[in-house]
């Protein structure tokens, strides 16, 4: 395309020309759209893969019952092994260690499991990552409203992933390392010396503020680009359902994160200033940190979904060759999830003990959030009723994410009701529902974004076979873990514990074989990256045809370095 | 920016920057060091040799140098940072589109400001309305005489402060200061550069005097403590969820100050037009949102638990 014929020096950055591959200022000084994104998608990867390999230490340890692996990963200091070849300690005293260590390593790995999944997984995949990706090129702007701010919202992140790296490693819980409370760090575990007078927790509530600045700079980015550098004629009403789901997803992000930074600092106050605000000795109120947390938690569920949404309403419509089915109402059904998120949060605390009239209200309102839930999960069947169906890859996946996020779903409004939650609050159902709605939903939702957008990305075109396998081994695999977990929650069995009664082992032990199956389609999606760029098969501007009808597919794969130096105008939809 | 001959739009595709880069390493050094001061990432090491002498300088509690020079990375970047905005804005990267950019980014940002102040508004809420039920918890370490008296808010021992006195005169200094920058903000728009400069000198100094009444003039004659004395009843959530939710809008106070401070530097540099002073527009909006925050800490801070008091 350009060239750089025109003098001024300055104006090299803005030459098409991409910059070298392996320039590290192209990547670590970016302020490319494109590049930020592709950033954030590697970051993704490799945190959603630790991720995995902490989970599946935690499956490997619930197979059998009893403390049966960790103690054997359990380092016993030099101090201690002199003791007991001096023979001052018995060999049962070393044991005895070895236990205690290996409980407190398993409630950190799955703290840190749910961390890092949640905030250095998901969210940088799918806002970071496809978010930086196409809502610029699917409203026809040439990047991010603020290019350079965009590029700190990337940076911020593995600064905050470094600082939970940390915590992982400095004094926890007296001698042993790590913050094992529980992704959600309720006071008195987070705050109480007895519990976790080590500075890990500290650095965590730090990586958290950290990543929740980045977010925040990224939700501001976000809302003022698709405001203010939308095309002429691309209307609010005409933009892709991926950016509205982009829109209300960040708007969220905005109003919400604010106030977990106002709780962890009150944590963090509590823990080293003297204050007392989740210390009820002292007047304070330890649920008042649920309810801070909640109001950010909630709406942070959405935040992991929604952008799922929108990738699912792009797929489903390119593989139907057809409009989505209720295009306005698909976009105000995630407007009002997002509207209706914020005033549903304290069904995550039926059991503390609230007021039976608010009780009733959360009830209430949460159930009313199937409603435009329904509206979508309908309107995707919808939009493939009479369709020229194809089942490629990313259909695959959008179909999977269907299917499977309507299981959580329905687990959902099970557990909404206050009276069946307070059986089942902190039960394996409630595990199994929120891995319904994530693992088999927001990350079936990523890889069926992954496998739609990566022709466009990389300029490349997927093994079918080996993504078709990904799909299909990753599908058996997920139900296989998940699905037992409805059994075990309502048999009775706690979350969050190492160990359990023989009498679950049936399905736990399913439970790890569908792990051992998921982690089987983890190295084929591994295989697929390599394939994808050693066998570098061309994909075209636009390989899924005329179904695929957004503003990305106009551009070459990949796009110029900088696209739309001249601006796409849009026609009004002859569809609607 | 030499314009590309066949760039046809007037958004600004930012150069390459270190800035966020540099930032975020300094904030993660910052972040360490904050936390090395308040609990240091582990006991000294005995006998670790070179290495372990590092820890024990660096990185066992109470030492500064981690946190400082985070600190000081993160004062570069922002100093840098802004100076690059502020050169790009004078070589015409400001078209009126990014324009309006900006100050959406500077709305949002003000609202994402305003869900802070709710956690700690909350927070005193829950304290200040939910005292008497949190009174019938059954709580180890009190006696009934200790949950009678949390059963009153403001908590006895406490003294809360005479709102009409100080406070009072700080609101009236912040209502002031609404009114000058205004003046500044019009008067910039009327092209009359020494009534601008005046009014923002006005505005500067009302906030200097607003941050000097609050921390020193009435903090120290505080009549409750901030965090924990050991003493039950005087240990109290009053004072914590008090000077939190009035300090964090004491640095706000402070930061915007800054931002006027700066907007006087740049207008005296003749850096402002009557059609093109975004960054003065900013300053003021953020300043109306400080003053915003404050009118609802006076009204339910400071009045309403005295008159709650008064009443008893």
């Amino acid at each position: 395309m350009a060239t750089s014929t025109d003098a001024g020096a300055e104006s090299v950055h803005h030459d098409d020309h991409r910059p070298s591959f392996y320039d590290w200022k192209r990547w670590a000084y970016s302020t490319n759209h494109k590049d930020i994104g592709t950033m954030y998608l590697v970051f993704a990867i490799i945190a959603g893969i630790i991720g995995a390999v902490l989970s599946g230490i935690i499956r490997w340890e619930l197979a059998e019952p009893g403390v049966t692996i960790l103690p054997h990963l359990v380092h016993v200091p030099d101090a201690m092994q002199a003791q007991l070849a001096s023979g001052e300690i018995t060999q049962a005293a070393v044991d005895a260690y070895r236990i205690d260590a290996a409980k407190h390593h398993y409630n950190v790995m799955v703290t840190m499991h749910g961390l890092i999944m949640i905030f250095f997984m998901v969210m940088p995949a799918m806002i970071g990552g496809f978010g930086n990706w196409f809502v610029p090129l699917m409203i026809g702007a040439p990047d991010m409203a603020f290019p350079r701010m965009n590029n700190i919202s990337f940076w911020l992140l593995p600064a905050s992933f470094a600082l939970a790296t940390i915590s992982m490693l400095v004094p926890g819980n007296g001698q042993f390392p790590g913050f094992g409370g529980g992704w959600t760090l309720y006071p008195p575990l987070s705050t109480s010396a007895t519990h976790h007078g080590g500075a890990s927790m500290d650095l965590l509530i730090l990586s958290l503020h950290i990543a929740g600045a980045s977010s925040i700079l990224g939700a501001i980015n976000f809302i003022t680009t698709i405001f203010n550098m939308r095309a002429p004629g691309m209307t609010l009403h005409r933009m892709p359902l991926f950016v509205w789901s982009i829109l209300v997803t960040v708007w969220l992000l905005l109003l919400s994160l604010p106030v977990l930074a106002g709780a962890l600092t009150m944590l963090l106050t509590d823990r080293n200033f003297g204050t007392q605000f989740f210390e009820p000795a002292g007047g304070g109120d330890p649920v008042m940190y649920q309810h801070l947390f909640w109001f950010f938690g909630h709406p942070e569920v959405y935040i992991l979904i929604l952008p799922g949404f929108g990738i699912v309403s792009q797929i489903v419509s390119t593989f139907s060759r057809k409009p989505v089915f209720g295009y306005l109402g698909m976009a105000y059904a995630m407007v009002s999830i997002g509207f209706i998120g914020f005033i549903v949060w304290a069904h995550h605390m039926y059991t503390v003990g609230m007021g039976f009239d608010l009780e009733a209200y959360f009830v209430a309102a949460t159930m009313i959030i199937a409603v435009p839930t329904g509206i979508k999960i309908f309107s995707w069947i919808a939009t493939m009723w009479g369709g020229s169906l194809e089942f490629k890859v990313p259909m695959l996946w959008a179909i999977g994410f269907i299917f499977l996020f309507t299981v959580g779903g329905v687990t959902g409004v099970v557990l909404a009701n206050s009276g069946i939650d307070t059986a089942l609050h902190d039960t394996y159902y409630v595990v199994a529902h929120f891995h319904y709605v994530l693992s088999l939903g927001a990350v079936f939702t990523i890889f069926a974004g992954f496998y739609y957008w990566i022709p466009k990305m990389s300029g490349y075109r997927y093994n079918g076979f080996l993504a078709g396998l990904h799909f299909w081994i990753t599908f058996i695999g997920v139900n296989v873990i998940f699905f037992p977990q409805h059994f075990l929650g309502l048999q009775g069995m706690p979350r969050r514990y190492i160990d359990y009664p023989d009498a679950f082992r049936f399905w736990n032990h399913i439970s790890s074989i569908g792990y051992a199956i998921t982690f089987v389609g983890l190295i084929v999606f591994i295989i697929v990256l390599f394939d994808l760029f050693l066998a570098r098969r061309r994909a075209g501007a636009n390989p899924w045809g005329q179904g695929a009808t957004t503003l990305e597919w106009t551009l070459s794969s990949p796009p110029p370095f900088h696209q739309f130096s001249e601006l796409p105008v849009i026609k009004p939809d002859p569809h609607h | 920016m030499a314009a590309h001959s066949d760039v046809h739009h007037d958004y600004h595709l930012v150069d390459p920057s270190p800035w966020p880069l540099v930032g975020s390493i300094s904030a993660f050094l910052m972040a360490v060091g904050g936390v090395v001061l308040m609990r240091g990432l582990g006991p000294e090491i005995e006998n670790g040799g070179f290495l372990g002498d590092i820890f024990n300088h660096l990185f066992t509690k109470g030492h500064w140098p981690v946190f400082l020079a985070g600190t000081a990375g993160v004062a570069l970047t922002m100093f840098g940072w802004w100076a690059d905005v502020i050169r790009e804005s004078r070589r015409g990267d400001h078209k009126p589109v990014v324009d309006i950019g900006l100050r959406y980014g500077m709305i949002l940002f003000i609202a994402s400001e305003v869900m802070f102040f709710v956690a700690w508004f909350w927070m005193f809420f829950e304290l200040a309305i939910f005292h008497e039920h949190r009174a019938h918890w059954y709580i180890p370490t009190w006696d009934e005489g200790v949950a009678a008296a949390w059963s009153s808010w403001p908590p006895p021992n406490v003294n809360p402060f005479d709102p009409f006195h100080l406070p009072l005169i700080n609101t009236l200094i912040l209502l002031l200061s609404g009114t000058t920058v205004t003046w500044a903000h019009h008067a910039m728009q009327q092209g009359d550069r020494r009534g601008a400069m005046w009014g923002l000198i006005l505005t500067v100094a009302l906030g200097l005097l607003f941050t000097y009444v609050q921390f020193v003039l009435e903090y120290p004659h505080a009549g409750f403590r901030f965090g924990n004395t050991g003493e039950t009843t005087t240990a109290n959530v009053y004072g914590a969820s008090f000077f939190m939710a009035t300090g964090f809008h004491g640095a706000h106070v402070i930061i915007g100050t800054l931002f006027l401070f700066v907007c006087l530097l740049r207008l005296i540099a003749g850096q402002f037009t009557p059609t093109k002073h975004f960054g003065l527009e900013a300053a003021a909006w953020y300043w109306h949102f400080v003053d915003v925050v404050w009118l609802f800490l006076f009204t339910f801070v400071y009045v309403m638990p005295y008159l709650t008091m008064q009443g008893q």
